[in-house]
């Protein structure tokens, strides 16, 4: 059991990798559904089984929320604005690549300082989280595309909720649900966004939209 | 020092040019040819040492020596090369960082000789080898790195026959990521697709054949004698990381080691048939990636 896990969370550090070196608008909606329905698995496998009822139906919310429902939103923005790959991040891809394996053993310093409340199931989960966090954050702040920076904010969502799995048997269904919901509002809303500044700019460049001031 | 350990060296010079007829007889499966002879590359360097040379009036002794001292040191690194559970000739603490210069030494010679010639088109191509093997190294070193970290041993026949089917059972994921970028690794060095199109003459992306096209005769013979040498040992430490094998019979071991090489040209064949050659930007790219799979299998064992 305890290797799953860690297959799931080496592919969550793989996905991260891939989303900081790929330039495919399109291709990083897909890894970050794939992340989704990782993440979604990943309460099943580490609390045991389809026995349980709730669980059960927590991971099917979130495979469908940020495996299928995310992904077909953005993928719609991603149609309605044609914009189809980031193409002058302010960091480039190499460096991103780079800095990620770096980034991650940061992260897996960290997770080995912090004193947790509880013993946690694989030791791979907290730092596995903190690097997500930081991919997110990453990509919101490096990347110029707004349908990137969704993506960005996605993936940091998905770091908090792995770290929320260490803890998930105390956490109450109807919290994790409200975020979840909370999520979908806030990429919903973004997509409506992204939507209205192409049509008002002709582009969803963010470091453009400082221009609109004079 | 074992002395069986020279069956090593043996097999490598004996079979590696095997290798890319095995490679070449894929692609003409895929392509629905009949395709060359699989003992076409040893028809191929038996009929260069025939001919004569030519030699430019610009060159000097940089461009003579290039392919023999190229073709000297990779003949030199099989005897650091474990096989099919026999240890290496030679085994010392960090020899395999020796491997590395040795691959790094020919390389050199070559980009010296092409820069020799004084073509500027040749000039290119060295200055792109140069480029993406500087970017190559970090893969394979950090790689072997994460594999010496694993096993506890810094010489290249303890790390490979450290490896077996156990430690595929609990370290899986590290294992696994190691041999994605030595694979990356080998394809980069050894100009096959996806990093270079072995088979084109005509493009002005080509890397390696462009360094080598002054050279002629037996010069071009060991050249090309040299590079599936190199083939060969890359994938030895490829393959005595995917299939190890170690039952302590000895025919047993090389002979799966053997099937491995196989099935690894056979692999290449069929990458080389079903991609497309990358845009040269994105090369550099792909290597740093498998760099970061280097560098997250080095985190992962040593946790």
């Amino acid at each position: 059991m305890n290797n799953s896990i860690d297959t799931i969370m080496i592919l969550l550090v793989l996905m991260n990798l891939m989303l900081l070196g790929l330039s495919s608008l399109g291709t990083c909606i897909r890894v970050v559904a794939a992340q989704g329905i990782a993440l979604g698995i990943l309460p099943l496998v580490m609390h045991g089984g389809i026995s349980d009822i709730r669980l059960t139906l927590f991971s099917a919310a979130i495979i469908g929320l940020k495996g299928i429902v995310f992904p077909w939103l953005l993928s719609r923005a991603m149609r309605d604005v044609s914009a189809q790959r980031e193409v002058e991040p302010f960091i480039g891809y190499g460096k991103s690549v780079i800095i990620g394996p770096l980034a991650l053993v940061v992260c897996m310093w960290l997770g080995s300082r912090l004193p947790l409340p509880l013993d946690i199931v694989s030791p791979m989960l907290v730092p596995v989280a903190f690097f997500t966090i930081m991919s997110g954050l990453f990509l919101i702040i490096s990347r110029k595309k707004a349908l990137s920076q969704v993506l960005g904010y996605i993936v940091l969502e998905n770091g908090i909720f792995t770290f929320g799995m260490t803890l998930a048997e105390k956490q109450p269904l109807l919290v994790e649900l409200g975020i979840l919901l909370d999520v979908f509002v806030a990429v919903f809303v973004m997509g409506i966004v992204i939507f209205h500044i192409n049509r008002e700019l002709d582009h969803i460049d963010t470091d453009r939209l400082s221009s609109l001031r004079s | 020092m074992n002395l069986i350990s020279i069956t090593n060296s043996v097999l490598a010079v004996l079979l590696a040019p095997l290798m890319f007829g095995i490679i070449n007889r894929t692609k003409a499966i895929f392509a629905g040819r009949t395709g060359q002879p699989l003992l076409q590359t040893y028809y191929d360097i038996s009929k260069l040492f025939k001919k004569g040379a030519v030699y430019s009036s610009t060159t000097t002794w940089v461009f003579l020596a290039g392919p023999l001292v190229g073709f000297a040191a990779v003949i030199a690194a099989t005897v650091f090369i474990p096989f099919g559970g026999l240890p290496a000739l030679f085994a010392f603490k960090g020899d395999f960082v020796v491997l590395a210069y040795f691959l790094g030494l020919a390389r050199f010679m070559t980009v010296l000789s092409a820069l020799d010639t004084g073509s500027s088109f040749e000039g290119m191509g060295a200055s792109r080898e140069v480029t993406f093997s500087a970017l190559a190294e970090p893969a394979f070193l950090i790689g072997l790195a994460a594999v010496a970290k694993y096993t506890g041993h810094i010489s290249l026949s303890p790390m490979l026959t450290g490896i077996d089917s156990v430690s595929w059972g609990h370290a899986a994921p590290a294992l696994a990521l190691i041999s994605l970028a030595f694979f990356v690794v080998l394809l980069s060095e050894n100009c096959r697709i996806p990093v270079d199109d072995p088979n084109t003459h005509l493009e002005l992306t080509m890397i390696h054949e462009v360094m080598v096209l002054d050279h002629s005769g037996p010069d071009f013979a060991f050249i090309l004698y040299g590079a599936t040498l190199k083939l060969w040992l890359l994938g030895s430490i490829l393959i005595g990381i995917i299939v190890p094998v170690h039952s302590g019979i000895l025919l047993l071991d090389i002979v799966s080691s053997l099937l491995g090489m196989l099935a690894l040209a056979v692999v290449i064949g069929i990458i080389e048939s079903i991609m497309a050659r990358l845009r040269l930007l994105h090369v550099p790219q792909l290597l740093l990636g498998a760099t970061a799979l280097s560098i997250l299998a080095l985190v992962l064992v040593s946790r």
